[in-house]
């Protein structure tokens, strides 16, 4: 009994852990799939990609995989503002962006994820910092700091797109083109430029998400793939758009997957955000703090 | 052209190509158009939900291996009977087991069928992204489900062992003709189903779902039936293109039956022919078919992948119609100059 209690409340604490670091994943699909409209199912390649950056900076020169994640960001943020130019000058603009959008992204994800197989093969490759390794003790929870320092930097990200999206301009003229583009543009803002750079920080969030996956994890090139599923049950579970609803739901994936992963075993994990997403579709489609 | 005609001409069509295969017979022949007429299957089944309603489904080798482990279940199943059953019910389960293939095909089908649409009764009714984004995890959940069941295998994969020969009404036939056989009969089933539906009322009533969903509603066409209707046909046929794979392939584990190139190949390959009538998907299929045959021997696979990823983004941004839509384009502008 005391045995399990305490396995319980560790598989509990670390599920949050988890949840952040799902939150930070998920935060950039909450933008562009919550906020624009845009079915970005190639984001999980983007967050892989940022993974093999922070890799191959990490081992050949030793940088932090975090520090290398936040000089990558304005690389990542070009490079979605360039893929949203593409989508919309291809797709959006015509309004074909329902199937051919879709079949876009899905091209996307799999160029990324075979070039990346290409040229660091399908090994798992994984990153070396002082913090990954040590653990720390509280009372009978026993965390390692591999998944705290991804907490930490998870819960930083997401308080600052917060803070973003409500308190400055252009964060407010975001959420208004997510409500109405129309009424946006008789404001005279380009409803375009605000989509652009929203999608750029959507895809920029991905450099630290992927730094932030390497650290907990090591990785190989289709890991990707179990995110999809994750990140878009996360999204819809706490209701499209919303920030907070967002970190709730990922917390609550966090927990139920840990707890699965403890009590049924580990293979079991990836089936479980599908699950939810499954029953959040059938049951309340809005999502937890859905409008 | 009606129906009955053109399903005579695909027959005969069909023929020609088993006589001249046979003519041929060659081994390797067979194996490499196998696979190519399983990716005509594929994209047809395929382009009945995505082309013809506008649903994107990213989950085709979910259904595939579904169509494949139902296979690779109902086939273990015949060494169990000893351990489950008294003697009596025994004899009569060998001799119904191991079942034919055409029977596990329609297996196949109908499990396929059925989780298509179970998936569309719990998806469709939302916006269409979220049908896809469920085909999409689809894949994954199922993928655990499998390497979790010990019963077909687990991770570990299961082996099939195929005869080397068919004893059919006092002709022997080798084994893999016969699979070839199958899969072209298969293939020319898809086709015939793919064209009739394009000309009849269901099809007309796909069209208005494509093309503009909520005018649909409005005029009293009704989407969610047919959607479902699309939906099981679709996953049916895909499920129907995987049962006889463990038979082909011999070895069937779950990441060859959940292979990425089910999924990517059954939307590029419409996408790349056209997704508006029958004609896209199979010219898409043989085109790259036979050029993914050629690339996996001569360069590689991943190689091969990476250029149809990269020709599937190309093709949707330079030529949303296909080819069949450039070639459309292109005899339009001659007859008007």
């Amino acid at each position: 009994m005391d045995i399990s209690f305490s396995l319980l409340i560790n598989a509990i604490a670390a599920g949050l852990l988890l949840g952040a670091f799902y939150a930070a994943v998920t935060a950039g699909v909450s933008i562009s799939f919550g906020m624009l409209d845009i079915v970005n199912i190639a984001h999980p390649a983007f967050i892989i990609l940022g993974s093999y950056i922070a890799y191959f900076f990490n081992i050949n020169y030793g940088v932090d995989p975090i520090l290398i994640s936040i000089l990558a960001l304005p690389a990542f943020y070009l490079l979605g503002a360039a893929v949203y130019q593409v989508y919309y000058q291809s797709f959006e603009k015509r309004g074909q962006e329902s199937l051919r959008g879709l079949a876009f992204f899905f091209g996307l994800l799999f160029v990324t994820e075979v070039s990346l197989i290409l040229v660091f093969g399908v090994d798992y490759r994984y990153v070396e910092a002082a913090y990954i390794g040590p653990s720390i003790q509280i009372g009978i929870i026993d965390v390692p700091l591999r998944m705290v320092v991804p907490c930490v930097v998870a819960l930083v990200l997401f308080g600052a797109i917060q803070l973003f999206v409500t308190r400055t301009f252009i964060g407010r003229a975001i959420m208004a083109v997510s409500q109405d583009q129309m009424a946006l543009q008789l404001m005279g803002v380009d409803p375009i430029k605000i989509k652009r750079v929203a999608f750029g920080i959507s895809i920029a969030t991905a450099a630290v998400a992927g730094a932030l996956l390497i650290i907990i994890q090591p990785i190989e090139p289709s890991v990707g793939r179990e995110y999809i599923g994750r990140v878009f049950a996360i999204c819809v579970l706490g209701g499209l758009g919303s920030m907070p609803g967002t970190l709730i739901a990922a917390m609550l994936l966090g927990v139920v997957e840990s707890l699965t992963a403890t009590f049924y075993g580990p293979s079991w994990a990836p089936a479980v955000a599908f699950g939810l997403l499954l029953l959040t579709l059938a049951f309340r489609p809005a999502g937890l703090m859905g409008r | 052209m009606n129906t009955t005609k053109f399903s005579l001409i695909t027959l005969a069509v069909g023929a020609l190509v088993m006589v001249f295969a046979h003519w041929v017979n060659v081994d390797y022949l067979y194996f490499a158009s196998y696979t190519i007429l399983q990716f005509i299957v594929l994209a047809t089944a395929w382009n009945i939900l995505g082309g013809y309603c506008g649903y994107v489904n990213f989950g085709s080798a979910a259904f595939f291996a579904i169509g494949a482990y139902s296979s690779v279940a109902l086939h273990k199943f015949d060494a169990l009977v000893d351990d489950w059953f008294p003697e009596s019910v025994g004899v009569i389960l060998h001799a119904i087991f191991p079942l034919p293939i055409p029977l596990l095909i329609l297996v196949g089908g109908l499990v396929s069928g059925l989780v298509g649409f179970g998936m569309g009764y719990l998806t469709l009714r939302l916006r269409g992204s979220f049908f896809a984004i469920a085909t999409l995890a689809l894949a994954v959940v199922l993928q655990t489900l499998v390497v979790n069941w010990d019963y077909v295998g687990g991770s570990r994969g299961a082996y099939i062992i195929r005869p080397e020969q068919l004893e059919f009404a006092g002709i022997t036939i080798n084994y893999i003709e016969y699979l070839f056989g199958l899969m072209l009969l298969l293939a020319v089933i898809a086709l015939v189903t793919a064209r009739t539906i394009e000309r009849s009322q269901l099809g007309f009533g796909f069209a208005t779902i494509r093309d503009d969903e909520l005018a649909a509603e409005a005029s009293g066409v009704p989407t969610l039936q047919l959607k479902l209707i699309a939906t099981t046909l679709s996953g049916a046929f895909m499920g129907m293109a995987g049962a006889p794979f463990p038979y082909y392939i011999g070895y069937l584990q779950p990441s060859s039956a959940f292979g990425l190139e089910y999924a990517v190949n059954s939307i590029a390959m419409p996408m790349i022919g056209g997704t508006t009538s029958w004609i896209g998907p199979l010219v898409g299929a043989i085109l790259l078919g036979s050029a993914q045959q050629y690339a996996t021997v001569t360069i590689s696979s991943a190689v091969n992948l990476l250029i149809v990823g990269l020709m599937l983004v190309a093709f949707v941004i330079i030529a949303p119609n296909g080819l069949v839509g450039l070639v459309q384009g292109w005899r339009r502008t001659w007859r008007k100059p």
